[in-house]
């Protein structure tokens, strides 16, 4: 079973997440924590300094996270973007495709059915911030770039 | 008719194997029914009275021979033998076995189809006008933009957990024929200076605070659309209301937010999104629509249709649409006949569909939101064959929008969430206003049942509407008047205190002889209606 699961290169940060408020409101913290409902917008301005953002899924049929972690990772955002709360198995691979590259789950993950969830599809339909090419591009070779 | 590539084909063989996955842990008592219930909705299996049910999707309603015999040959192996057409344009089977589900899903890969999205939070199955692509008032074939967007929603990874359920409809005709406004949002094809574009209409709705979506932009150019609603959905899924399932849909937030304000945040996001890249590009428009060209028609055909035999006669004037082909027809088959389940269809006459369309029809047939089927491509020397052939197994029910067109959810004999009984109601009306002439005189009368506030039977969209709720234990039908889902979309008004089962049939009745004695030269009864107002209909039933 697994507890973390990482999909970034070296160490995983370590300094605990503050809250949005109390990270817009000091300047010196580098992980922040967003919970359901609030404005994944206000952490843009700080892009830069920040290393991790943690994103509560307060249960799974919450779906405010994947907005949120979409538009960090529009806005440029390439440090750790960590899915915490109730992160189940079915959902990786959405969370992945919306920049997710990070889990710590309530419940910890079986690996064999993480693995399986994560290599199910060989194909996407949208364009999203993880960089696989949509089944359009792919059918449009000459006319989709990258 | 759309036909998969390989991409399409992978997509739903490797879903139909992660639902295998998911049942076999299921049985096996890894997944509690906690954990695999929104894993099952995702596939549009649900838990009802009696069994699973499962909703089968038809995207936009269109379907080829071949598909629609699997559906009967799966009544017939999994069902008892019975497939329900749905107001979505879907088929349910309500009498599925857990076990089964996934032998089913891969039967219906192997012709193109699947159960993907067809409930849970999430982007469902696109609607669209059952006579696209084939009526004479049309801009341009919706469809092509319906399967565009059905592969855009497709496992939509931010959009797969929304607040509630999201409905999109596409048309491109000014005549609506598929409640585009009462969807989540609608799209109406316009053409403006030579291009394709989008009306947008966001925030419509049934359930129990029925709302007609305002329009929210007149022109979203046809290569933005998934850009545009990438933003309007983004907008709903961070601020649509979580904590009340009944104030969950994008009409609430519309509502609550005013049209104005969420429009202002839909355009911001969509400043931003358009700019990501994440439109296809129209080559990918352009490998659809060919799919949808039309057939290869025959030309020179004759629009004469004998018309000797009396009740063909009245089948073909009831049941018949123009088709913008000449000598050809649009056939509509009722699946409502008298005393019949409302969008019920037999594993027998399913296949009598399939063989009928593919005879007949250039391989095509279409399900209508009214619950009832549709051949586009007849040819009128071949109406009569089609005819007896219908009337042979039960399906020439000559009631297109007449009173005995019903509408009704399947209520409480199947329904989990259903507190009336909406199928014993509709075969009490069929059977009380059964007389031809009858039905002929009163005219188009759209009837609609829900057996419950979530308003499956769009009884909120009916001329007559008809909602079933339970009072102390009792079965209670509460009566409403003005409704329409068409063009002229309107919310229905309730009368006053609800009936009983037989009360509101009666009361249907007087409501149905003052609109005789009342009407002018020309007026449906939503006309005289609207000209009279609620009153006069209060004082017939109540006084």
């Amino acid at each position: 079973m697994v507890e973390f699961l990482s999909f970034r290169e070296g160490e995983a940060a370590q300094e605990p997440a503050v809250t949005v408020e109390s990270f817009t409101g000091q300047s010196n913290s580098t992980a922040v924590r967003i919970e359901a409902g609030e404005d994944a917008r206000e952490l843009l301005p700080y892009i830069d300094r920040l290393s991790l953002v943690e994103v509560n899924f307060p249960a799974y049929g919450d779906g405010r996270g994947y907005s949120a972690a979409r538009i960090l990772r529009e806005a440029g955002y390439d440090g750790e973007l960590r899915a915490v709360g109730d992160v189940l198995v079915d959902q990786l691979n959405a969370m992945r495709r919306c920049g997710f590259d990070t889990f710590r789950p309530d419940k910890a993950l079986d690996d064999a059915a993480v693995e399986r969830a994560l290599n199910r599809y060989a194909d996407v339909y949208q364009k999203t911030v993880d960089g696989r090419r949509p089944v359009w591009a792919k059918r449009h070779p000459e006319t989709v770039n990258g | 008719m759309y036909r998969y590539d390989n991409y399409d084909q992978s997509i739903v063989d490797a879903r139909v194997e992660e639902f295998r996955d998911q049942v076999q842990r299921r049985l096996a008592g890894h997944l509690t029914e906690d954990q695999f219930k929104p894993l099952r909705l995702m596939n549009g299996l649900y838990l009802q009275l009696h069994a699973y049910m499962l909703r089968v999707a038809i995207p936009y309603g269109t379907l080829n021979g071949r598909q629609m015999r699997k559906l009967g040959e799966i009544a017939r192996k999994y069902d008892k033998g019975y497939g329900h057409f749905t107001t979505r344009t879907n088929l349910q089977y309500n009498w599925i076995k857990l076990a089964d589900a996934p032998d089913i899903l891969a039967e219906l890969a192997t012709v193109e189809m699947h159960a993907i999205q067809t409930s849970g939070n999430c982007i469902r199955n696109i609607s669209s006008d059952q006579y696209a692509g084939v009526s004479a008032d049309e801009v341009t074939d919706p469809r092509p933009w319906a399967e565009l967007l059905r592969q855009w929603s497709t496992f939509h990874p931010e959009f797969t957990y929304l607040p509630r359920k999201f409905k999109i409809c596409v048309i491109a005709a000014e005549e609506d024929r598929a409640a585009m406004r009462l969807h989540d949002i609608g799209l109406k094809l316009v053409s403006r200076d030579g291009k394709v574009g989008a009306e947008v209409y966001a925030g419509g709705g049934m359930g129990r605070t029925p709302m007609v979506a305002p329009q929210i932009n007149d022109f979203v150019p046809e290569d933005e659309i998934v850009s545009y609603l990438e933003a309007c959905l983004r907008v709903y899924n961070r601020y649509g209301r979580r904590d009340n399932k009944y104030k969950a849909r994008i009409k609430i937030l519309v509502h609550e937010l005013g049209v104005e304000e969420y429009k202002r945040q839909v355009e911001e996001e969509f400043a931003h999104m358009r700019e990501l890249g994440l439109n296809p590009p129209t080559e990918e428009l352009d490998r659809i629509r060919p799919f949808f060209a039309g057939p290869a028609y025959e030309t020179g055909l004759s629009d004469e249709i004998d018309r000797a035999d009396p009740a063909f006669a009245l089948w073909v004037d009831r049941q018949i649409a123009a088709h913008r082909q000449p000598g050809y027809a649009i056939v509509n088959i009722s699946l409502k006949p008298r005393g019949g389940i409302p969008g019920d269809a037999s594993a027998e006459q399913i296949d009598l569909v399939a063989d009928l369309a593919e005879a007949y029809s250039l391989d095509e047939l279409r399900v209508t939101h009214a619950q009832n089927l549709v051949l586009p491509h007849v040819k009128k020397a071949d109406l009569h064959a089609i005819w007896q052939k219908l009337d042979a197994a039960g399906l020439a029910e000559a009631n297109m929008d007449l009173i005995s067109d019903i509408i009704a959810c399947p209520g409480l004999d199947y329904c989990s969430l259903a507190n009336a009984r909406s199928i014993p109601l509709a075969q009490k009306l069929s059977e009380r206003f059964a007389g031809a002439d009858r039905q002929k005189d009163l005219g188009e009368l759209k009837v609609k049942i829900s057996g419950c506030i979530n308003a499956c039977g769009h009884h909120h969209a009916g001329h007559i509407g008809v909602l079933g709720v339970d009072r102390k234990g009792v079965e209670n039908f509460q009566l409403s008047l003005g409704g329409s889902g068409a063009q002229d979309a309107s919310v229905g008004q309730i009368t006053g205190p609800g009936f009983s089962e037989d009360g509101v049939v009666d009361a249907i009745e007087k409501v149905t002889d003052l609109y005789l004695s009342q009407r002018e030269e020309g007026e449906r009864f939503l006309d005289t209606y609207r000209r009279l107002g609620m009153k006069p209909f209060k004082e017939a039933i109540y006084g």
